[in-house]
């Protein structure tokens, strides 16, 4: 099996969509939270094929973009240091910060900014140059935080000295909490994400279950595996039912991936965390202990998070609590677009923005 | 810091690039070794070229690649094709090219050697001579080891007129082979990221292509050529559609991607329909030559993974729809920036 083909075909694809069409049986508003989920759904053409009747809103789950203002202050800050060296993933390149210049314009006025594919890279780049202190930003859910974790337990093995790691990787069940606790926010399921899943397992979202009376189904990323995830969001729904299931089975296990779970408890802690729209959510973010201080670029540097408005219009912050669609910010698709975005949801490739801007 | 590995008399140096001995030798000496042809050997100011009945068609682009060598290709190869593609994909004759090189202090002799090889291999495969050329060298630091710029001049046949303008509703998109070959290889080089499979570029001459479809089609037929390179197959069906006005519609499933493309793609979360091509153009042909048109291009080495992927139609303008594999539809945009890769 390829996976690749066979979650891709239409020949699984149509029977399922006839199953989800029979399955939805009254008005169903289902939160997606995973940027790749609204990027797969966008990309595979299947809200053109949804049923009426099924709505789905896009959730906080695209890291990117829930990265604070001043949290990207704070890194242009660091950028712009003599001897510091940023490493980071691709999508925060062209993120703005509160002045509207991103780590793009620092890096084509001479800041050392370096795309890596695995925070593997950045402890080369440490080691490359001896001279400079490599800062890797942290950005990410559970997905991407053992890897952070492993790398910098592999820099205190290795005694590389020049290596921080500016943390604002945060987790995913707590502004879940947030949003379900507004009474204006009113959804049946969740679509909960597949690749967070793997780490934190399945369980993690029993106690959206227990609290809310919230359907949740983890779900995995080609067209085969969100349809089959949304039939048993429907069924759950119309037979009056809340449950955690799994239709990720391939991937996901009910406890999670319990090392990675343990490497991330021994170089990170829980603390609060600002995200973007949503304002500060109590532990929800992930800081890295006082016994790795060493590697805590806000420590070693002495990074002061400054507050920073949203910028004016921008309606990033209503649409990632999905209370709002993208069409529906004045700005969409006129002074703000891929090329010039004003808010994260429109930069990121995981972008809710982007995404309708791109798939339409 | 000097590198351990470089000999520091194998290297270019700022003589090089002074317009004395120096440079005189390089051109004599590695120059002229592989690149050598009478209009080119007589090294005058500027190359003559006889009467030739037509039209004239005249293209410059600049390569500035990293790595400078992948599979499948170098700088070299890709200044040669590049520029020869983009006189084609006007219906043109490529006659002859110019070659200019900003060389950095200290890029080792044997690199460069291997790229001139390399471009001398490619002109003569083609039958498009470099005539004319120009070499300098700056600081070290101040390029990065090649740059080129190849400008090239092609004759256009009278009655032959291709362009975006002249696609009309109804016409039919042909892509000659598989895409975002050349992207995805220098992509996974730049990262340093080692993939089982043989990814390559697909750099490539298109002008026997081209000249094979205006001897074989019915005179009028062919609209409209486009070699997809940076910005992918979906930039250049943006411009095609609001160039001509019309809606274009492709098929996902019909787009030939390779295997362990496809699969690089997914690794870096990138999408095949936004990177480059290096030997593959659009062909937009009008209807009922559409059959013929597919086989002449299949019967070349270049286009022999050819693949009609969708057509022309009136609707909005400028608008590119991708029916996809499930059945459902997206609208694809043009590429605004670099390609980068996601984080989850």
């Amino acid at each position: 099996m390829k996976y690749l083909d066979e979650f891709r075909d239409q020949d699984l694809a149509k029977p399922l969509l006839k199953e989800l069409r029979h399955s939805v049986t009254r008005p169903l508003r289902v939160m997606e939270v995973c940027g790749t989920h609204t990027m797969a759904i966008f990309r595979n053409g299947l809200r053109s094929l949804l049923p009426d009747g099924l709505e789905l809103i896009s959730g906080p789950g695209c890291p990117v973009c829930v990265t604070s203002a001043s949290h990207i202050d704070a890194i242009l800050d660091m950028a712009e240091r003599p001897q510091v060296r940023i490493a980071l993933f691709g999508d925060l390149f062209r993120v703005p910060g509160s002045s509207g210049l991103s780590l793009a314009h620092a890096s084509s006025h001479g800041a050392k900014v370096d795309i890596v594919y695995s925070p593997m890279d950045s402890l080369e780049l440490a080691k490359k140059h001896p001279q400079e202190l490599v800062i890797f930003l942290g950005v990410g859910f559970e997905t991407t935080t053992p890897g952070i974790a492993a790398t910098i337990m592999a820099a205190q093995n290795s005694g590389v000295d020049n290596f921080a790691v500016f943390s604002t990787h945060k987790v995913m069940p707590p502004p879940l909490i947030s949003l379900l606790n507004d009474p204006e926010l009113q959804i049946d399921g969740l679509l909960c994400p597949g690749h967070v899943s793997t780490i934190i397992g399945a369980r993690a979202y029993q106690p959206l279950v227990e609290k809310y009376n919230l359907a949740c189904v983890v779900a995995g990323f080609e067209p085969a595996d969100i349809l089959q995830a949304l039939i048993m969001l429907a069924r759950q729904v119309s037979q009056g039912e809340a449950r955690v299931e799994n239709a990720y089975t391939r991937a996901v296990s009910w406890e999670g991936n319990e090392r990675a779970q343990q490497m991330v408890n021994k170089i990170f802690e829980p603390v609060d965390m600002e995200w973007r729209g949503l304002g500060t959510i109590p532990l929800s973010g992930l800081a890295i202990r006082e016994s790795c201080c060493h590697f805590d670029a806000e420590k070693r540097l002495d990074i002061k998070l400054i507050p920073a408005a949203e910028p004016p219009g921008c309606r990033c912050g209503e649409i990632l609590k999905g209370k709002e669609r993208p069409p529906q910010c004045p700005l969409f698709g006129s002074r703000c677009t891929p090329g010039n975005p004003v808010g994260p949801c429109m930069v990121s490739s995981e972008g809710t923005c982007a995404a309708f801007y791109k798939y339409g | 810091m000097v590198c351990k590995t470089m000999n520091p008399k194998n290297s270019i140096l700022l003589d090089h690039g002074s317009g004395g001995i120096a440079s005189q030798e390089l051109i004599s000496g590695l120059f002229l070794k592989h690149l050598d042809n009478a209009v080119l050997a007589s090294l005058e100011d500027s190359a003559v070229l006889d009467n030739h009945p037509g039209k004239l068609a005249f293209s410059t682009d600049s390569y500035v690649v990293d790595p400078i060598f992948f599979p499948g290709g170098d700088i070299g190869t890709l200044a040669v094709h590049g520029t020869i593609n983009d006189l084609a994909m006007r219906g043109a004759r490529p006659l002859c090219l110019s070659l200019a090189l900003i060389l950095e202090e200290g890029l080792d002799l044997d690199d460069l050697e291997r790229v001139i090889v390399s471009i001398g291999t490619a002109c003569k495969e083609s039958g498009v001579p470099i005539v004319t050329g120009d070499t300098k060298v700056v600081p070290r630091g101040k390029a990065d080891k090649i740059f080129i710029n190849t400008s090239g001049i092609g004759i256009i046949a009278e009655k032959v007129n291709i362009s975006s303008t002249m696609a009309r509703a109804g016409d039919v998109i042909i892509l000659s082979g598989s895409m975002a070959d050349h992207g995805i290889t220098i992509m996974t080089r730049r990262a340093g990221i080692s993939l089982d499979g043989d990814l390559a570029s697909d750099s490539a001459s298109l002008h026997e292509l081209v000249a094979l479809l205006l001897d074989g089609l019915p005179p009028g037929s062919l609209h409209t050529l486009r070699d997809p390179t940076r910005g992918g197959v979906a930039t250049s069906l943006n411009e095609i559609a609001a160039a001509a006005r019309l809606m274009a519609e492709i098929e996902e499933t019909a787009i030939p991607v390779h295997k362990g493309v496809r699969a690089a793609c997914e690794i870096m979360g990138l999408d095949p329909l936004y990177l480059a091509n290096e030997g593959k153009c659009l062909v937009i042909v009008a209807p009922e030559q559409a059959e013929e048109t597919l086989s002449l291009m299949r019967s070349t080495s270049v286009g022999k993974e050819s693949a009609i992927i969708g057509s022309l139609k009136t609707g909005t303008a400028g608008q590119v729809v991708l029916r996809t594999g499930i059945g459902g539809s997206r609208i694809i945009t043009p590429l605004h920036g670099e390609p980068l890769p996601r984080i989850c």
